[in-house]
């Protein structure tokens, strides 16, 4: 459906089946699937024929499924679709349960009017992971309440009924859902069943298709920067060029009169102007003068003397014997390694569609935190948060850039001061230089080995700008309660138990512009820190790298699917060490969020070139609910991790952030992909796990291990440069 | 100003001022989603379309500068119902993520094929150029090779 079709539906005049629930998945902190009871008596309370674009009221549980008269169901998604095929895998697993045809399933994103909102986000690898249980539970539950209802209907007992692709037949007569539902007065709620088991599953497990790729190939408008409203207007706000530059005041003289303006919009934090078209509006923006007021002209110098090990203060987030006497003593090796400040770079920009009417607010728009966009919008318009309804849209990538978007207040703002629908985005210079970018960090290593090359003790110092710490997801009390900011040290534990002594320490620094959550948070700089660390001391020891690895892994559960993966990943791709024909292998693995992966390269220099041809990934997510779209995940954040890893580089020049347009901020393309991707997938865990992130993890030390073997130089900062 | 073109197989005039990126006129007035916009630079190529079959970056092209040609967008690429053969193979091979830049890239991939029945993976590095944040690079060259064989199986 085009975002233009999502219009009003009430007075629909076809009666609707809604199945709702109580069921909280805001659970990145493990927070669960709370409230089963409580989920019972919402059903009881709400499956009845209620409008599915209409609920303005907190206390109604949300909608998760709609039952329509052709027999389709409508899963209503509380997780945002960016291209990590979400919307794929929950319906693989709702149909499963439901006993349908996959294709009589549409995902769609859940309306915030319709109260099945994530509380949280989607991020973090966790959206498949979160909703494993509580959907498929919900598909059960109401599969048993069409087949009660059916056996009624068909005057039969319900165990003496057939279900197939949602037509449920007994006593020589059959009825499709669609007709069941709509002649259902008053449901009965049962206990959940029984989930199915794996040799049951029709679609969990296989390589099924996207739901979204035929869409996604003909061009259809699912985009934010496809929504439209009827009688809309363009807006242009006008962002700052300079680091940590507040609104001071504005000369709008000029742009008043220009060609299509409507209005020139002046707020206490922003300056925008509404025009009648794009091109207007921005023409019209550039006749705006502002007054900044910024602390200082900030310089890349200032930058990097902040992002420093032993600068700020230091929490200790991982510790195991003594490693500090150790590492006190002679012969201690010690090495440290840099990252630049990244871009997300995103090809939508972000922007937002929305419609301000009296005491009514709509925003379309592309978010991955649909919730706080919600609450940001209601508290700056004076609005109840039921007022508000955000319509999320299909997402022209996350990557963790939409874990903010307050721009969808400033949209408002703009539609209220004209009292029309207005859309407003950004301009690429202005997404370059209003990023939430990765942090910098520095990661300074230590280490003492044996006299039979096993680590003995081992240190990681972690120092970088916040990724959690200030975000909007984050309530200000989580930096006193958890001391260190998680998402600057993901991937920073040492994940090599069987070391004796061991410690991590996380430094925080403050900058001074906006630093957060890019893909994999802290993941790809620690692991690239402590992986190539560790080929460092495999070499001093003598040893093979991934033996190296082996032997120091803990023999536990999580080590063991380690050791798995680093051996599948060696095994094929023939892992061998050495320059042979003028390539080299490089190796490195971690965990992440539960998910090991392991890397294996194939890598040659040519002049100062560093060519990737090959990547082996072995990768354990535990159950893969969908082995292609696993794989898809994994070959993208390869070759997005070693664009990081190679390329890419924001810097700092007299006040601004640049570069402000593709190319000079330089990132991968086909040229630079990898020939060959080979993905082993093992599945040494009964549930799903994360996908999206982890296989960005090992890919920056794995290809400076191998630069190193092609040419004895050790890069120790990214982008790896010869 | 009036500017007169076909686009899609069919004939269009519009009144817009002049210098107005083509990508606008195609997004805003004919109401085509499929052209995106990425960058308003020509250096992402999430908005190629067709100008007399040649691949162009729409952002960066002045509307007067269309007058008189044939247009193609992501939604005339096909014919009536039957996708073009390079949409085939993005299906089959299962290309999109976020899908935002790939009508961009089918749009350079196709005309890539007219002037290269069967590229060389070379050939592909050098005339695809776009950028993909979701990093498809890996299946859209299989895409492109696969794009290829169906072309000249059609034939």
């Amino acid at each position: 459906m085009s975002q233009s079709e999502t219009k009003e539906k009430k007075g629909f005049s076809r009666r609707k089946f809604l199945v709702r629930s109580a069921v909280g998945v805001g659970v990145l902190f493990g927070a669960g699937y709370l409230s089963r009871p409580l989920w019972r008596r919402s059903l009881a309370g709400f499956a009845n024929s209620v409008d599915a674009f209409y609920s303005g009221d907190t206390e109604t549980p949300p909608l998760w499924f709609e039952i329509l008269a052709d027999n389709t169901i409508t899963l209503l998604s509380p997780k945002v679709e960016m291209g990590q095929g979400t919307f794929t895998s929950l319906a693989q697993m709702a149909a499963d349960e439901l006993e349908v045809d996959i294709n009589q399933l549409k995902v769609v994103h859940a309306p915030t009017s319709s109260g099945n909102i994530d509380g949280f986000s989607t991020g973090g690898s966790t959206s498949v992971a979160s909703l494993w249980v509580p959907l498929r539970e919900l598909a059960a539950t109401m599969r048993e309440m069409l087949k009660n209802e059916a056996a009624k209907m068909l005057g039969t007992e319900v165990s003496a009924l057939t279900l197939q692709n949602g037509v449920i037949s007994g006593n020589g007569k059959s009825l499709t859902y669609g007709e069941i539902a709509k002649d259902v007065e008053s449901w009965e709620i049962p206990d959940v069943p029984p989930l199915k088991d794996r040799s049951a599953y029709k679609y969990i497990g296989q390589p099924v298709p996207r739901v979204d790729l035929r869409d996604k190939v003909i061009g259809a408008p699912i985009f934010g920067m496809d929504a439209q409203m009827p009688d809309m207007l363009y807006g242009s706000v006008v962002r700052p060029h300079l680091i940590g530059a507040t609104f001071v005041s504005a000369d709008t003289s000029a742009a008043e009169n220009m060609p299509g303006v409507v209005k020139v919009v002046v707020e206490e934090d922003f300056v925008g102007v509404v025009a009648e078209s794009y091109q207007q509006a921005e023409n019209a923006k550039q006749a705006i003068k502002v007054t900044w007021e910024t602390e200082k002209n900030w310089q890349l110098a200032d930058i990097e003397a902040m992002v420093e090990v032993g600068k700020g203060d230091p929490v200790t987030i991982q510790k195991a014997g003594s490693p500090g006497s150790i590492l006190s003593e002679a012969d201690v090796i010690t090495a440290e390694y840099r990252s630049p400040i990244g871009a997300h770079a995103q090809i939508e920009p972000n922007g937002a569609v929305a419609f301000v009417d009296s005491d009514r607010a709509t925003v379309m728009i592309s978010t991955q935190v649909v919730s706080i966009t919600r609450k940001e919008v209601a508290d700056r318009l004076g609005l109840d948060v039921e007022q508000v309804d955000i319509r999320p849209t299909y997402l022209g990538g996350g990557f963790g850039r939409r874990l903010h978007t307050p721009n969808a207040v400033q949209v408002a703002l703009l539609s209220r001061a004209v009292g029309k629908p207005v859309k407003c985005f950004f301009n690429r210079k202005e997404e370059f230089q209003n990023d939430t970018f990765r942090p910098p960090t520095h990661n300074v290593l230590k280490a003492r080995m044996d006299e039979n090359g096993l680590i003995q003790a081992m240190e990681h110092n972690i120092s970088s700008g916040d990724v959690m710490f200030g975000s909007a997801l984050i309530p200000g009390i989580a930096g006193t309660l958890l001391g260190a900011d998680v998402g600057a040290w993901r991937g920073g534990m040492i994940q090599y138990g069987k070391i004796p002594n061991y410690q991590a320490i996380s430094w925080r620094v403050k900058l001074p512009f906006a630093t957060s959550w890019w893909r994999s948070l802290g993941l790809l700089a620690n692991t690239f820190a402590i992986e190539s660390f560790m080929d460092e001391l495999a070499i001093k020891a003598g040893k093979d790298p991934v033996q190296f690895r082996l032997d120091q892994i803990q023999d536990d559960e999580a080590g063991h699917r380690l050791r798995e993966v680093i051996r599948a990943a060696a095994d094929k791709a023939g892992w061998r060490d050495g320059v042979h024909n003028g390539r080299a292998m490089g190796f490195a693995a971690s965990t992440d969020a539960n998910t090991p992966c392991a890397h294996v390269v194939e890598v040659s220099v040519e002049g100062d070139q560093i060519k990737v041809h090959k990547v082996t990934c072995a990768i354990d997510p535990g159950l893969a609910v969908n082995p292609d779209q696993v794989r898809a995940q994994c070959e993208g954040s390869i070759i997005m991790g070693q664009s990081a890893v190679l390329y890419e580089k924001m810097t700092v020049e007299d006040g601004e952030l640049r570069p402000v347009i593709y190319g000079p901020y330089r990132m991968a393309l086909m040229r630079d992909a990898p020939k060959e991707i080979d993905v082993v997938i093992l599945e040494n865990a009964d549930a799903p796990g994360a996908v999206g992130e982890p296989p960005m993890g090992p890919i920056g030390a794995a290809i400076a291990n191998a630069v190193f073997r092609l040419t004895n130089k050790r890069l120790r900062e990214m982008p790896l440069t010869l | 100003m009036q500017v007169s073109f076909n686009i899609n197989g069919t004939p269009q005039r519009v009144e817009v001022e002049e210098h107005t990126p083509l990508l606008w006129v195609i997004r805003d007035i004919l109401d085509l989603k499929g052209t995106k916009f990425g960058c308003g630079k020509a250096a992402c190529g999430a908005c190629t379309i067709h100008v007399d079959g040649e691949a162009v970056r729409s952002c960066s092209f002045p509307v007067q500068f269309a007058e008189g040609k044939n247009i193609t967008t992501i939604e005339g690429l096909g014919t009536g119902d039957a996708l073009h053969p390079v949409q085939q193979a993005w299906i089959e091979e299962v290309v999109p993520q976020c899908g935002y830049c790939q009508p961009g890239f089918m749009m350079a991939t196709a005309a890539m094929l007219e002037k290269i029945p069967n590229p060389t993976d070379e050939d592909i590095d050098n005339n695809i150029v776009n950028v993909c944040r979701c990093a498809t690079y890996y299946r859209m060259r299989k895409a492109i090779h696969r794009a290829a064989e169906i072309k000249s199986a059609n034939l």
